[in-house]
């Protein structure tokens, strides 16, 4: 079973173009057909009464838009454009230590606060990270929307170069699969390199509760 | 009065029953059993609170009945001749039919549009203030919350019936499932993100699939509006997907606006054919 868990996660990681399958794609062709027009005049109007800042996250970017046109399944040249695109924003750190401090990457792993309306600028940023993944098996409180990871870094043999993989999937999730349900966490600057260094450490330091 | 208190010391007592068997099952067991545990004492709880004679919101729905006959606005009427669908002062059934298209407007209203509408238009009410106190809080009352709390309880023991024979409701269908599926904001989220899979949880919270007709559809829509005891307050769907876009990271969507309106259109054609129970009481 663990077995089957981890090529799961493996596959996911290294990109391959199995997507999450979409239940929904299936049954929204049974939904009248609607100009994409229309649909972008009523999320406008959703949104109306939103200050200008705001509103800038109502606006898809060209990714976005092809994940939701696509159904989070784009297809050959699309699917490798949004990899490509996404891959060329990738920035790693200067030093190339994609490591830090796991104790740290706990708390943004377990933290779901920061960048919500009802949060202020001063609301400490988590990744949220146990909202969809098991990640130390000590914490029973996690989700499944994402696979788990428990030994993520166990079973790579703590690999620099999987450490390295796992630093840019934090970063941007599409530049490995591309519309990955993921957030793409550093391509937003939601969270800062020190925190993806820290949830990397989570993920592959020997001494961390996730590889015990 | 007295009964209003033994009634909340009963629900201390259910929740702090609640605490301990959690609290129990963590220690004890092992990782899969512990889960198991958690979803039946959760199951458990529900259970012990969903009982209408020890539900605050039925508080709710008399302030709404209250609220419906009472004379207000320039005009110093009531709203009971305001038409929901079901004819004028009909309340019996129409929340099992909404949102609709109504010829008056031209448009497709769920219930709460439909309440501001005749508010303004029948009763000429000035609906600032009833839309400042959209959502009740501590010293707050909703007039919406109790409104549609009494209205929908019309509804109780009646399936869900989605009206989309009108070319205005298929569009807003088509709207409220392409909304469904919009991928936007700095974590990349649509409703789909959550609710498009079977048995997924975010930590141990269920979440209720829509991307497909059914039961999870029908048992989510059927339990709205609900008394949210985490908040102490009767909620309406507006809140609901209020919420959602607050955890989406998206910025707050606008009262009763009609994108709103067709994600709900979609929501309760998913869940067409679903027994309304409301308000019911959760979390």
């Amino acid at each position: 079973m663990n077995l089957i868990k981890n090529l799961v996660v493996a596959v996911v990681l290294t990109g391959s173009a199995i997507s999450l399958v979409h239940p929904a794609s299936a049954q929204q062709a049974s939904m009248p057909k609607i100009d994409p027009a229309i649909v972008e005049a009523y999320v406008a109007g959703t949104w109306k009464n939103t200050s200008e800042a705001w509103r800038a996250r109502v606006v898809q970017d060209e990714t976005q838009k092809i994940c939701t046109a696509t159904s989070n399944e784009p297809a050959g040249t699309l699917f490798d454009q949004i990899r490509d695109t996404e891959k060329a924003t990738v920035v790693f750190p200067a030093d190339d230590v994609v490591i830090g401090d796991w104790k740290r990457g706990a708390q943004v792993a377990q933290r779901g606060t920061g960048g919500q309306f009802s949060d202020t600028d001063q609301t400490p940023r988590g990744g949220n990270c146990y909202a969809c993944h098991q990640m130390s098996k000590a914490e029973l409180s996690y989700g499944t929307l994402g696979p788990p990871l428990t030994g993520y870094g166990k079973d790579r043999k703590f690999d620099a170069a999987e450490a390295r993989n796992a630093y840019a999937k934090v970063f941007n999730a599409m530049s490995v699969l591309p519309c990955s349900q993921m957030p793409r966490f550093g391509f937003h600057k939601f969270l800062t390199e020190q925190q993806i260094k820290d949830v990397v450490a989570y993920l592959f330091d020997p001494d961390s509760p996730v590889n015990k | 009065m007295a009964i209003r208190s033994s009634l909340l010391a009963s629900l201390v007592v259910a929740l702090g029953v609640l605490g301990c068997g959690m609290f129990a099952s963590r220690t004890a067991q092992g990782q899969q059993p512990a889960q198991d545990l958690s979803e039946k004492e959760i199951e458990r709880y529900r259970a012990m609170i969903s009982d209408p004679m020890s539900n605050p919101g039925y508080l709710n729905v008399d302030r709404g009945e209250q609220l419906w006959a009472l004379a207000r606005g320039a005009k110093n009427i009531s709203l009971e001749s305001c038409d929901l669908g079901m004819g004028a002062g009909k309340l019996e059934g129409a929340y099992a039919r909404l949102p609709r298209f109504f010829a008056d407007t031209g448009k497709v209203m769920d219930l709460e549009q439909r309440l501001l509408w005749c508010m303004a238009s029948i009763q000429e009410l000035d609906t600032k203030d009833v839309i400042a106190r959209r959502f009740s809080g501590p010293g707050r009352t909703s007039d919406m919350e109790d409104l549609v709390g009494f209205i929908a309880n019309k509804s109780n023991g009646m399936a869900y019936e989605p009206q989309l024979q009108h070319p205005k409701e298929q569009e807003m269908l088509a709207v409220g499932a392409a909304m469904f599926e919009r991928r936007s904001g700095p974590w990349d989220f649509s409703c789909a993100t959550c609710h498009a899979a079977e048995g997924k949880r975010i930590r141990l919270q269920g979440l209720p699939d829509f991307s497909k007709p059914g039961k999870a559809a029908q048992e989510t829509m059927g339990s709205w509006p609900t008394y949210r005891v985490s908040q102490s307050q009767m909620r309406t769907m507006q809140h609901r997907l209020w919420d959602c876009y607050r955890q989406m990271r998206m910025p707050a969507p606008d009262y009763a606006s009609d994108g709103l309106t067709a994600l709900t259109v979609y929501m309760v054609r998913q869940a067409a054919g679903g027994d309304i129970q409301v308000p019911s009481i959760k979390r």
